[in-house]
């Protein structure tokens, strides 16, 4: 019994040192395979939309090569990267880098989306990246949000109210049923992703209000607290502003913090129809 | 200035023309001076880019009438009391350009 307890606490005591052996073996291959690594760069093609108007020629795509080992892994951190190394007259719009701002949005490989939250493909050595389509560029990849803030303007997106607060001076208070009715539109963050893919808008910029202003719309109809909902219902009643959307769904699509505009705007299609207009 | 003595102008050119007279107009609402300055400033920028500006590049153009108008807009309210203009960039600008 003796020798055979002996006998089992030598076998594990060998078989912890042979562990141990494999686990410095295993630290020295990293050691080694690390600096491999870097010497082989892994080299990407961002493909960048360029037009300069203190300079006017055609627009162009200008390639730029990056090296994705000491790079971020965001669309945005390449796009730093290369403004800071490559290229400083490189123009694009960017401020929070954590997808709360919406001033990153871009066409990245044929698909809009913040530039933040957007992973640099890994798939292929090539992305392209375009400004948001159908916009007026104003330089390279900042492109003239005038008439989409016009719109968002136009749905008149603050609280009115024709009585006043019960407590005068104190916030309206709403239930939690209530406030659960907002959840899927307050979170829009305006960035216009999901109106600049939509084809309906492409063709009808000026007329017709587009997926972002009309959730944003529906944001307000929702509110409990707003006592203008008929009015707000009547004022976007209009065979363009409202009914160019043809539930396509590229807004849903497009949507970079997971928004569904195409189902408020049925929402408040709804009910147009339940108010009997 | 009748439409059949005049050259016939295409639809970018009525444009251009129109943005220049809203510039004049929205001068007149601005006092004695200011208003002159807001013509000498606007008719030198208008007379350059006539000269300067390819008229077949009209990408740029529709650029440039875009800015204009923004600007028009922010001088039409009342608040905005004068023009004033930097121009340092005439001469930059023009060196680069061949």
């Amino acid at each position: 019994m003796a020798t055979g307890l002996f006998r089992r606490a030598v076998s594990r005591i060998s078989t912890a040192r042979f562990m141990l052996a494999r686990a410095h073996a295993s630290e020295a291959q990293a050691q080694q395979v690390e600096p491999k690594a870097r010497s082989s760069p892994t080299l990407k093609t961002f493909s960048i939309y360029r037009w300069n108007p203190d300079s006017p020629s055609k627009p162009e795509l200008q390639e730029y090569k990056i090296d994705l080992k000491e790079c971020g892994p965001m669309v945005l951190d390449a796009l730093i990267k290369i403004k800071n190394e490559f290229d400083p007259t490189l123009t694009f719009r960017r401020s929070c880098r954590e997808g709360i701002c919406g001033s990153c949005a871009m066409n990245i490989d044929g698909c809009n989306g913040l530039a933040c939250l957007t992973k640099i493909p890994s798939a292929g050595s090539n992305t392209t990246i375009t400004p948001l389509p159908h916009m007026f560029v104003i330089k390279d990849l900042v492109v003239d949000m005038t008439n989409f803030y016009n719109q968002y303007k136009s749905i008149e997106p603050w609280l009115k109210r024709k009585t006043p607060a019960s407590v005068p001076g104190k916030e309206i208070l709403q239930s939690k049923k209530d406030r659960a009715k907002l959840d899927g539109m307050y979170e829009c963050i305006l960035c216009a992703c999901c109106s600049t893919s939509c084809p309906s808008y492409w063709w009808n910029p000026e007329s017709y209000l587009g997926p972002a202003a009309l959730l944003h719309a529906n944001r307000w109809i929702s509110d409990s607290r707003d006592e203008f909902t008929k009015e707000r219902l009547d004022a976007i009643n209009d065979e363009f502003k409202l009914y160019r959307c043809h539930t396509i769904l590229n807004c849903a699509r497009a949507c970079p913090k997971g928004l569904n505009p195409g189902k408020q705007i049925t929402h408040i299609k709804q009910l147009q129809l339940s108010s009997g207009n | 200035m009748g439409a059949s003595g005049g050259p016939r102008l295409s639809g970018m050119q009525k444009e251009v023309l129109s943005l220049y007279r809203g510039f004049l107009r929205v001068a007149r609402s601005k006092s004695a001076e200011d208003r002159r300055k807001i013509e000498s400033v606007v008719s030198a920028e208008f007379r350059q880019n006539s000269k300067k500006v390819d008229r077949k590049s009209f990408l740029y153009i529709e650029y440039l009438l875009r800015r204009g108008k923004k600007q028009l807009d922010q001088l039409k309210s009342p608040d905005t009391v004068r023009l004033s203009s930097l121009n340092i960039g005439a001469s930059e600008t023009k060196n680069p350009n061949p």
